[in-house]
């Protein structure tokens, strides 16, 4: 377990550094310094240099890279070249609400497809099962933003439980915050949702198939308690491998959620950054997505290893 | 025996159902090529914001353009988008594939895997937000993004099909034969893998419609005056509480056409890969 940790731990530096180096060069190539976007056509020559040096613009990319890289890995992502003030606080701001907003999906999603999965493959070829299984094409079928905006004509604008947008923010109280985030959170969860039942469905009827099922049932206990004592935990394991991956995409999903109700997240942050060329700020908003994805696949992988060990001797 | 044949039947259902939703959205699109009832282009504020009526089958915009015509012009851009971003996946992902199976266990092997594992990481819509930081919001984006994070999964599905094929016994005797491995993997491989691929191919096209109806939507995919059901959406969002089919029509489009491309892709899994049938229904 040791040796495959310290492959995988590797192998996720290695990726981190090179994920780093195609953000910070692609981005790098923009034609059109972000100094010049700034002050604009008219700007005399003096100006621009000085406002190159202020942003440090003016040293080699190379050494920038690695400034910003050394910067990251000490918290410190430099400074907004729109706002003038540190990277790392805006970023650290608007998680406040993008990290709650995928926590709160996820938590939905698998509550809503454990229940739903389990009746689905408990009642395999019955009406429910089919029902389910309908339904969960429909929901996988369903773009989250569209899904968003019939949530806000429903409840919103129609039975008006919910405000259409807008993030009052934590200090307003728990209560009031969670309630602002609750149709976007829903609008994440149920694609998510419907792909987590049909997983879990699937997982739970290869295990239902089981040798170990079987003797279970012979020794007496009946369905429900088999499937209690026995197939659930053992058809988790796959399920959480998809919840795990999942919360990454929700990270990114919550970007096109955030536009549907104006929530100052990270999304909100790296589309002004784009569209003021601001582009430290786009750089360490990408980097951390990115990092987001790898350190999750990274956990799955370990916690996937650690309960089974034949995958330790695949790296 | 009867329980088979009703199965048989459902599977087929799926088929069926599934290849004539697409069809019909991949009519809609090629027809809009010849002939579209209203001008897409044409702004008659005369006429804005109208529900659907015996004139504009499905309404008018808040420019008065008809939105029947954008719904068929809009499937020509995701349709478009999506058939392009699958093939970019195809084309550079299945000959990785193909070469890292047949290097299985090499550096080149493990370069080819973790290079995917690390295109993995980036999501969709973070390589669009990458690309649009570059070179401005295009619907080339939206391909090129798609496109990309196509490549890992073609690549991971091709190996993995590739890698039992190569233990078969008529592979040893190609092998025996005096094939080179490049020529086993293109006459003898990826024939075999082929089905895979075509049913994989339509589960991404699904995807690639979604995708770029989201790209659209947040104004990193097509620009006006190109129509697009995401950018249709991105309009409607303001004018959803007293114009709702603006946003309901577009959305039910995209519905439609991503649950037509995944039941036939299911319906095709079932038919080209018999095994699955029994661990999937």
């Amino acid at each position: 377990m040791l040796r495959y940790s310290f492959k995988r731990l590797i192998s996720l530096i290695i990726s981190l550094v090179i994920a780093s180096f195609v953000i910070f060069f692609v981005i790098e190539i923009a034609p059109g310094d972000p100094a010049s976007f700034m002050l604009g056509i008219n700007a005399q020559p003096e100006t621009l240099a000085a406002l190159k040096e202020e942003l440090g613009l003016n040293i080699p990319k190379h050494e920038r890279y690695v400034s910003w890289v050394t910067g990251m890995l000490t918290g410190d992502f430099g400074t907004s070249y729109t706002y003038r003030t540190p990277v790392n606080q805006m970023i650290a701001d608007r998680m406040w609400v993008s990290v709650p907003l995928a926590i709160y999906a996820l938590l939905i999603s698998t509550l809503l497809a454990f229940p739903v999965g389990i009746v689905a493959a408990t009642n395999r070829g019955k009406t429910g099962d089919v029902a389910i299984m309908g339904a969960t094409q429909l929901g996988i079928a369903v773009p989250n933003f569209w899904f968003a905006m019939i949530m806000v004509l429903i409840f919103s604008i129609n039975l008006r439980w919910f405000s259409a947008g807008g993030f009052p923010g934590w200090d307003t109280g728990f209560f009031l915050s969670i309630k602002s985030l609750t149709l976007p959170a829903f609008s994440l969860a149920l694609p998510q949702a419907a792909i987590l039942s049909r997983v879990m469905r699937s997982s739970l009827l290869d295990v239902l198939n089981e040798d170990y099922i079987r003797t279970a049932r012979a020794k007496g206990l009946n369905k429900r308690q088999s499937l209690w004592r026995h197939a659930l935990r053992n058809a988790l394991i796959p399920v959480l491998t998809i919840i795990g991956l999942q919360f990454a995409f929700l990270m990114a999903g919550s970007i096109i959620i955030e536009q549907v109700f104006f929530l100052p997240g990270l999304g909100r942050l790296v589309f002004q950054a784009i569209s003021q060329r601001d582009l430290i700020v786009v750089e360490s908003v990408v980097m951390i997505l990115v990092f987001s994805v790898i350190m999750v696949n990274f956990i799955v992988d370990l916690s996937y290893a650690a309960v089974d060990p034949r995958l330790r001797s695949r790296v | 025996m009867p329980n088979i044949s009703i199965r048989g039947f459902w599977i087929y259902r799926n088929l069926i159902f599934g290849f004539l939703l697409s069809l019909f959205f991949v009519l809609a699109a090629l027809l809009s090529y010849v002939w579209t009832p209203f001008d897409v282009t044409q702004i008659d504020i005369a006429n804005k914001l109208k529900t659907p009526d015996q004139i504009y089958w499905l309404g008018t915009d808040h420019f008065g353009r008809d939105i029947f015509s954008m719904i068929m012009v809009g499937a020509r851009t995701s349709i478009a988008v999506a058939i392009v971003a699958v093939g970019i996946g195809i084309i550079i992902g299945t000959p990785l594939g193909l070469l890292s199976a047949s290097k299985k266990g090499g550096w080149l092997d493990e370069l080819i895997m973790r290079g995917n594992d690390l295109v993995f990481a980036f999501p969709s819509l973070v390589i669009a937000i990458l690309i649009t930081a570059v070179f401005g919001a295009s619907a080339l984006n939206a391909i090129v993004a798609i496109g990309i994070f196509n490549i890992p999964v073609f690549a991971r599905i091709t190996r993995g099909a590739a890698l039992t094929i190569w233990e078969k016994e008529f592979i040893l005797a190609a092998k025996v034969a005096g094939k080179s491995t490049t020529r086993i993997s293109y006459e003898h491989i990826l024939p075999n893998v082929m089905n895979l691929l075509i049913v994989q191919g339509t589960i991404q096209f699904s995807l690639g419609i979604l995708a770029e109806a989201g790209l659209s939507y947040v104004g990193l995919g097509a620009q006006p005056p190109m129509p697009s059901w995401g950018r249709m959406l991105a309009d409607a969002q303001t004018m959803v509480s007293f114009a709702p089919h603006l946003a309901i029509i577009p959305g039910t489009a995209i519905i439609l056409t991503v649950l037509g491309l995944n039941l036939m892709g299911d319906g095709l899994r079932d038919i080209l890969d018999p095994k699955l049938r029994n661990s999937r229904s």
